[in-house]
């Protein structure tokens, strides 16, 4: 089940699935990410691009949306920096915004 | 000669030396197997230590009990693993082994450093893991004396090592305080990362609603920041603070130290490994059982028993230069112990999350899938036996490796 979220003129035609991350991660852009970010009542920084691109980065060569230990492991953001940029469930969030899916890191 | 080198003789590592014993020609095939410790622990057992149900020595047997006699066993630590000169630097002796074939079963373990403050201050005192025989047992000698208060059960990241564990010790903590006659004196409180009481939603559900039956309060989405001893508090990323008086911890579980300084794991030293072929990702005469590897399976040792026929077909097929099969599903069963003589069962995979039903014949049982039975806990009891006396030496089970639909309800 799919809907849509017309929350911002960027995120028009923007594929969501029910648990709010986007279908296609393809179709994600640097607006789009600026977008949800909104809706999630986020001002993004410098500081969230680095973790932005970082996750971005990562889906490309692993083809997931990395995990908390990950982003900090080796992003250059701190744990505590991380849940600070994106409050309330920090790899979630970041992966909403970066356009990427659910991270898996869960079993 | 060749060789067909085993690092770990836990429960996976222990399964593959009695199988490729049995399978490769010894005018052929030399086959060593490394661990650093003599003692094999039964790691299910730990559970039951803090309630007084098992002592230590329930749980230990040597390790060269379970080793085939054609097997050569090398007590040492692995000081680092070359895979691409296909060879292992061990510390004792400076030994050096080159294999042609090497497969991988150094497990996880708890690291509770991990979390800011858990090893100052309250360490073993009201601070304790059941993960480790040391931790277990002091925990058993807490609860002997205790005379109630509030108990915190905190998990502090996934993945970790057995992930129902922690509901089965609150189950039986639960339990035990009643026949104690203590339950009213004690405030049970679990603390997960998880947005509820298991990983798998529909298991999920049930479990969180017998946790509520028990009068257990659940806070999901508890990333732990920190342990504060001096206050007796956890606080949480988002700046949430829970008050204990005893904290029972699931620390940060990590793959071997020997992963990391080898240069093969990922961010917890799991090594990156094919979840259907159990192949490495980058080695091809490497291949991972058991929680070692990074696959997206519940780390039991259930899911090592499913596993060893596949790496065990897949490495006979390698030898013949054949392509492995992806035939690991990520099956997993779990007896979740929950108290008062009863028991859970779950059975799932990859893709096919725990539903109810009967197991392992259909309709008939005799354990039942996702409900509380008596049959499930006997079956708990008798798996200790049926641990040390088929599963370790890689005997039949009357189930396959793969997990299947028949009985269940979807």
């Amino acid at each position: 089940m799919t809907d849509q979220i017309f929350a911002t003129n960027s995120l028009d035609n923007v594929v969501f699935n029910e648990e709010g991350f986007m279908d296609d991660a393809s179709a994600w852009t640097p607006e789009i990410g600026e977008a949800i970010a909104q809706t999630l009542g986020i001002q993004l920084t410098d500081r969230h691009w680095v973790v932005i691109n970082f996750a971005r980065n990562e889906f490309e060569t692993n083809g997931e949306a990395p995990t908390i230990r990950r982003i900090t492991k080796n992003s250059g953001v701190e744990t505590k920096e991380l849940y600070a940029l994106f409050p309330g469930g920090a790899a979630k969030i970041a992966a909403k915004i970066s356009g990427l899916p659910k991270p898996t890191g869960c079993i | 000669m060749k060789t067909f080198l085993i690092l770990g003789a836990g429960t996976g590592g222990t399964m593959v030396a009695n199988k490729m014993s049995e399978l490769l020609d010894p005018d052929e095939w030399r086959i060593l197997i490394v661990d650093r410790d003599e003692t094999h622990f039964y790691q299910p057992g730990f559970l039951f230590i803090p309630f007084g149900i098992y002592g230590p020595s329930d749980v230990v047997k040597p390790k060269r009990n379970f080793i085939p006699p054609n097997v050569e066993m090398i007590l040492s630590d692995i000081e680092v693993i070359e895979p691409e000169a296909s060879r292992v630097k061990l510390v004792e002796n400076n030994r050096v082994i080159s294999y042609d074939y090497l497969v991988i079963s150094t497990g996880s373990h708890i690291h509770p450093e991990e979390t800011e403050g858990m090893v100052n201050g309250g360490w073993h005192e009201n601070i304790f893991d059941f993960y480790t025989l040391k931790g277990a047992t002091a925990l058993s000698r807490f609860l002997k004396f205790w005379k109630g208060g509030r108990m915190v059960l905190n998990i502090a990241e996934m993945p970790i090592k057995c992930p129902v564990a922690p509901l089965e010790f609150i189950f039986l903590a639960d339990w035990f305080f009643h026949e104690r006659s203590m339950r009213d004196d004690v405030e049970i409180i679990f603390t997960t990362p998880l947005p509820g009481a298991f990983t798998k939603p529909r298991a999920s559900g049930i479990l969180g609603g017998i946790l509520a039956d028990k009068g257990i309060d659940l806070v999901p989405d508890f990333n732990i920041s920190e342990v504060d001893s001096s206050t007796n508090k956890i606080k949480s990323y988002d700046g949430r603070e829970i008050d204990y008086d005893l904290l029972v911890t699931i620390p940060t579980n990590m793959g071997s130290d020997v992963i990391e300084r080898s240069g093969m794991g990922d961010e917890l030293n799991f090594i990156p490994t094919n979840k259907h072929t159990l192949q490495s990702e980058k080695w091809e005469n490497v291949w991972i059982i058991g929680d070692a590897g990074n696959v997206p399976a519940s780390k039991a040792g259930s899911v090592a028993h499913f596993m060893l026929d596949v790496v065990v077909e897949n490495i006979l097929r390698h030898m013949e230069g054949l392509a492995p099969l992806p035939k690991f599903d990520g099956h997993a069963n779990c007896f979740i112990e929950s108290g008062f003589e009863k028991g859970i069962l779950i059975d799932f995979n990859y893709d096919v999350e725990p539903l109810p039903g009967k197991f392992p014949l259909p309709g008939l049982g005799p354990f039942s899938l996702l409900q509380e039975s008596p049959a499930n806990h006997w079956g708990k009891i008798a798996f200790r036996w049926i641990y040390w006396n088929v599963l370790l030496k890689g005997g039949e089970m009357p189930f396959e490796s793969q997990m299947t639909m028949a009985g269940k309800w979807a």
